[in-house]
């Protein structure tokens, strides 16, 4: 065994500090992207990944039709108004579906937004494909303006024959401070 | 001691100074438990509070820190900090060991402690208050949501993490290095296997806490979103980080308690403890299990249901290798020859309450019921059953247990009896109806509750004065016996007593075995 | 010392005796409830079930346990003259107690297992509900196929002088809101749930339903409930100071009774539109900003506008200063701190109601007041 110094207990201890540091260290490099990564093949949270997708689909599954349900949320300390378009959409998996966000910045100052997606049931998070979505960037709003935020999806075939409704959740989060670089003074 | 040909120095250099294995288990002894007077103090203003319904003694935000610093100092400043003074003590005597391997480094994992829970008890004084987010310090409520105190709060965190893993690796290296001749590892006593395990765990996993508090710190002063959404983070992955350590942790706790009981049960039964292999080796399996069970905290944060699945069997497991150790404990007290002296009471008194709270243990561990007992009353119940049996009443046994040997003066029977009864008492008066509340529905953590709570949560509050003056009691057994005990100088002290430890004088000497003793 | 060992017995059997007594006979002292209520709902009962079976075999495994210690306890003592066996280790004895609680616990992870796989079969619900967990209170919205989601925020209704002791606590004390949710009985609900600031639980034990609200994920679980009634729960996750009240009151009703509650909101909010339309007189204002000051700003600005969480009201600069900036306080808060945008919790004419009132109250005699197309101008920019 390797033998770092020939006071024994010096030894026993020098090795033990390389387990500690070694532990601190797996937390960041292995506890944090392997969390990261679990999220993405298991749906925790339903999490989606920031990705555009760009596979295309064997055709669209006309038998089916699966009920989309949006949700919007603001975050504590975001003003904005925020919502879909339309909360409820029924669509065939396979098929390109378009829709939109609308946003308004109510303050009478520039913001950045963030919309962090989140969809449920889990199990349906690796079936829900988004081909362009505004949470791909964050979305900065001049005082007062608005937008319409742009949303193209597509449910896979492969989605379970047992998943009707699948919710996709938006929660937007004011960046303003992040986008600009600047350090959080709290 | 003054026979010996140098004993210890004069005056307070001899605390700050000393590298004494015993100087330094004193100091960890009498620390941790004016911590547990403190965090005591703290619980005695939450159970007032709760004495009725409304608000009576302190405001809801008060009250939250009186709940997140009770369990901080409670876990962190009066249980791990005893058995580290515990282990001082008896590691070396039991392995026929001169001093630890490391003293020098033994003395500053000592000293850096006093200071870290003066700043983490200062931050109630400062603007914002102290920590108010549980011992448990879920982001985002630590970090975005946290007062200024937060970054005292890491600090202090970091700090006593450091002198735990400092402790660890003194004991490992003590126990691996230093054994007398003939020690054989299979040889050891209970109570070394143990604390050896419990510090392989410590070194694994209080880096990870520090890891967790780092990542708040970052978040918090440095623009990082490790738990928050807005950037691409997850508040769920700190519980999952906390939870990796937080597991591991209640077993740091418990599993030194499990090798004092088993000292003390074969001592007062005469006879040989039952099954030390297999204690070990369920020791040992449960310190491995402990690694992979952590989510059984968070059973309602939405996770997959396969991963439900996994910690939840996970979890149901640990179950054999804790109920070998009980069947084992009960099997040498079976045709022993058993009397009932303080020490042994208390041990009783922890199987006790320790099966109890096993059971429950293995209740929560059910994950569809555990939807209905998670963050409950029932949940605070099984805690207490475990760590107030597992910790406090194992330590009292210790103390009564070893105090003789160590001062050469023999306690108070009576009052060591008395203070048994009376804690055994008030402790299921204050604990056994909180699992009814729990189960009717009332939450953890809340300064106030509704009527239908009001009768259990008074009686619990009565409990638990009664257990926290019987408190008082030992303190001053403790005191009364180191000043004026009636003096002990038979080497064993207790008849049934086994170990290198009972070989040595009484009192202890400053220094033992400074040449090593044959072990057969 | 056999006085003692009996007296120990009785206190260890105590407890146990106890429990089987309260759980068993239901009864337990002045009639308060001591077990797990198996609540309204299919999945409730088969959780209670379960709660009890294993309950039940930890119960009959401890008795052995203790008992066997206790007949040690009594029989084998040094002062009845016992001379200690000399036995240490028995592999079978070993090896039986190994293998025997691992079936035993294979058992009790079988029923597990389905019940688990049941609660987490969230599909095919008839009616989806937005729960939203704020620092400290909860908003509900009802996802709508066609037309506008109906949606309402639920605050504590205990008033201040019960939680403070100066008057008597009413029969619901901590468990009453200004305004329930509502569903409808024999129907498949699904609840998603997220949270709006730190981390919430939202919990109703009758309807076995507890699942954490986390800020920006959505999570989901779903309740059917078999018989009509309220049915209370609270916040399941310490979220800060208030975190003890925020409880969570659901009326299950019969379906059509339902609808016509349904039907009542959607008047109401008609109401509301109408009223917005409106203009007040300043003592109407303030009657009615006093209502909503209590529901939405008392816990953090206090009874008497002397603050707390939040800053004083009373002789405040804002307060006391531009309407139009106590205006866009209320209407967007004050971001990075405590005070929230309340332009998307109150309507228009509560929004007019409560700035007047804080004008108003507290020895702020400004005399002005905002009407509520004020706020709607506002909101518009």
């Amino acid at each position: 065994m390797l033998k770092l110094s020939n006071n024994p207990a010096i030894d026993t201890a020098t090795k033990l500090v390389a387990v500690a540091v070694l532990m601190f260290a797996f937390v960041f490099v292995v506890m944090v992207p392997l969390y990261n990564v679990l999220c993405d093949a298991l749906g925790i949270n339903g999490k989606t990944d920031g990705q555009a997708y760009t596979s295309v689909q064997a055709g669209v599954d006309e038998s089916r039709l699966v009920t989309i349900q949006f949700v919007a949320t603001r975050n504590e300390g975001m003003p904005w108004e925020f919502g879909p378009a339309t909360s409820v959409m029924k669509v065939h998996p396979g098929a390109v579906n378009d829709t939109v966000f609308h946003a308004r910045n109510t303050l009478a100052k520039d913001m950045v937004a963030q919309a962090i997606p989140s969809i449920s049931p889990a199990r349906a998070v690796q079936y829900f494909h988004k081909t362009e979505c505004f949470c791909f960037n964050q979305q900065p709003l001049t005082a007062g303006a608005s937008a319409e935020l742009p949303l193209q999806y597509i449910v896979d075939r492969d989605l379970p024959k047992d998943i009707h409704t699948i919710t996709l959740s938006y929660t937007i989060f004011d960046v303003t401070d992040m986008a600009k670089g600047a350090v959080a003074t709290r | 001691m003054g026979d010996h040909h140098h004993g210890p120095a004069k005056g307070l250099g001899r605390w700050l100074f000393t590298t004494n294995h015993k100087d330094i288990g004193t100091m960890y002894l009498w620390f941790s438990f004016s911590m547990f007077i403190l965090g005591g103090f703290f619980a005695m203003i939450i159970r007032a509070e709760l004495f009725q319904p409304g608000l009576q003694l302190v405001e809801p935000a008060f009250f939250n820190q009186m709940t997140t610093l009770h369990g901080l100092i409670m876990v962190f400043g009066a249980i791990m900090p005893s058995f580290v003074g515990l282990a001082n003590w008896l590691i070396p005597m039991m392995i026929g060991a001169p001093d630890m391997a490391l003293p020098r480094m033994n003395n500053w994992s000592f000293w850096i402690l006093p200071p870290t829970f003066l700043l983490l008890a200062s931050t109630l004084f400062m603007e914002g208050g102290a920590p108010a987010a549980g011992w448990t310090f879920y982001a985002p409520l630590s970090t975005t949501y946290a007062g200024p105190s937060v970054t005292f709060f890491i600090f202090s965190i970091h700090v006593l993490g450091l002198s735990s893993i400092m402790g660890s690796i003194n004991i490992i290296a003590t126990v691996m290095n230093m054994r007398a001749p003939g020690m054989t590892y299979m040889k050891m006593p209970l109570f070394v296997w143990t604390w050896l395990i419990t510090a392989f765990l410590l070194v694994a996993v209080m880096p990870v806490l520090a890891g967790a508090v780092t990542m708040m710190l970052m978040d918090v002063h440095f623009g990082t979103s490790f738990f928050s959404a807005a950037g691409g983070g997850d508040p769920v992955l700190f519980q999952h980080v906390f939870w990796f350590f937080g597991h591991p942790e209640v077993y740091i706790i418990i599993l030194p308690a499990f090798g004092v009981v088993s000292q003390i049960i074969p001592a007062f039964s005469r006879k040989q403890l039952f099954g030390y292999d297999s204690m070990v080796y369920a020791t040992a399996s449960i310190a491995f299990l402990s690694f992979i069970v952590w989510a059984h905290h968070m059973f309602t944060v939405g996770m997959p249901v396969a991963g439900e699945l996994f910690f939840m069997y996970a979890t149901m497991l640990i179950a054999v290798p804790t109920g070998v150790k009980v069947f084992n404990w009960v099997t040498t007290m079976w045709r022993g020859s058993l009397s009932f002296e303080t020490p042994m009471l208390f041990c009783i008194g922890f199987l006790i309450l320790f099966t109890i709270g096993g059971f429950t243990g293995l209740m929560l561990a059910i994950a569809p019921v555990d939807f209905q007992y998670h963050d409950t009353y029932f949940v605070v119940a099984h805690f207490h059953y475990v760590m107030v049996a597992g910790a406090v009443f194992s330590m009292s046994a210790a103390i009564y247990f070893w105090l003789p040997k160590w001062c050469g003066r023999m306690y108070n029977e009576t009052m060591g009896k008395t203070h048994f009864w009376i804690s055994f008492i008030g402790f299921n008066i204050a604990f056994f109806p909180q699992h009814f509340v729990g189960l009717a529905g009332m939450p953890r953590r809340i300064p106030d509750y509704a009527l239908q709570f009001a009768d259990f949560n008074m009686m619990s509050s009565i409990g638990a004065f009664i257990y926290g003056l019987s408190q008082i009691l030992f303190l001053y057994n403790v005191i009364a016996t180191i000043v004026a005990g009636k003096p002990v100088s038979d080497p064993k002290v207790w008849d049934g007593a086994e170990g290198l430890e009972w070989t040595i004088p009484t009192p202890a000497p400053y220094h033992t075995f400074e040449t090593p003793p044959a072990v057969k | 010392m056999c006085f003692e060992a009996k007296r120990l017995l009785k206190l260890a059997l105590g407890p146990v005796l106890m429990l089987i007594s309260a759980v068993v006979l239901g009864y337990g002292p002045e009639e308060a409830q001591v077990n797990m209520a198996p609540g309204a709902t299919e999945v409730g009962e088969r959780i209670y079930d379960l709660h009890m079976i294993i309950l039940w075999i930890c119960t009959v495994i401890g008795l052995g346990v203790f008992g066997v210690m206790f007949y040690s306890i009594i029989y084998h003592r040094k002062s009845k003259g016992a001379v200690a066996a000399h036995f240490h280790e028995s592999t079978k004895v070993e090896i039986a107690w190994t293998v025997v609680p691992f079936l035993i616990l294979i058992g009790m992870a079988v029923p597990a297992t389905s019940t688990l796989l049941e609660v987490y079969d969230n599909d095919d619900a008839e009616l989806d509900i937005l729960v939203t967990g704020y620092q400290w209170k909860w908003k509900y919205e009802y996802i709508n196929e066609n037309g506008e989601n109906i949606s309402f925020f639920s605050n504590l209704r205990t008033p201040q002088s019960e939680i403070h002791n100066s008057e008597p606590k009413g029969e619901f004390y901590l468990l009453e809101v200004d305004e329930p949710l509502v569903i409808p009985v024999n129907t498949k609900v699904r609840f998603l749930i997220t949270g709006n600031d730190v981390i919430h639980s939202w919990w109703v034990p009758e309807l076995a339903v507890k699942r954490d609200a986390i800020p920006g994920f959505i999570n989901e679980t779903w309740t059917l409930a078999r018989e009509e009634g309220v049915f209370r729960g609270q916040c399941a996750e310490l979220c800060g100071k208030d975190h003890g009240f925020m409880p969570i009151v659901v009326n299950v009703v019969s379906k059509e009774a339902y609808g016509e509650w349904l039907g009542a909101k959607q008047v109401e909010a008609a109401a509301i539109k109408e009223l917005m339309a409106q203009t007040f007189t300043l003592e109407q204002l303030v009657e009615r900003g006093e209502a909503v000051y209590a529901r939405a700003c008392l816990a953090c600005h206090g009874a008497n506008g002397e603050g707390g969480v939040g800053k004083p009201i009373a002789g405040s600069a804002i307060a006391t200063g531009d309407i139009g900036a106590h205006l866009d306080v209320g209407i967007n808060g004050v971001p990075g701190t405590a005070m929230q945008a309340f332009g998307g919790q109150l309507n228009d004419v509560d929004m007019a109601a409560v700035i007047t009132y804080q004008r108003n109250a507290f020895g702020n005699n400004m005399g002005d007041m905002v009407q509520p197309i004020d706020v709607y101008n506002h909101k518009k920019g």
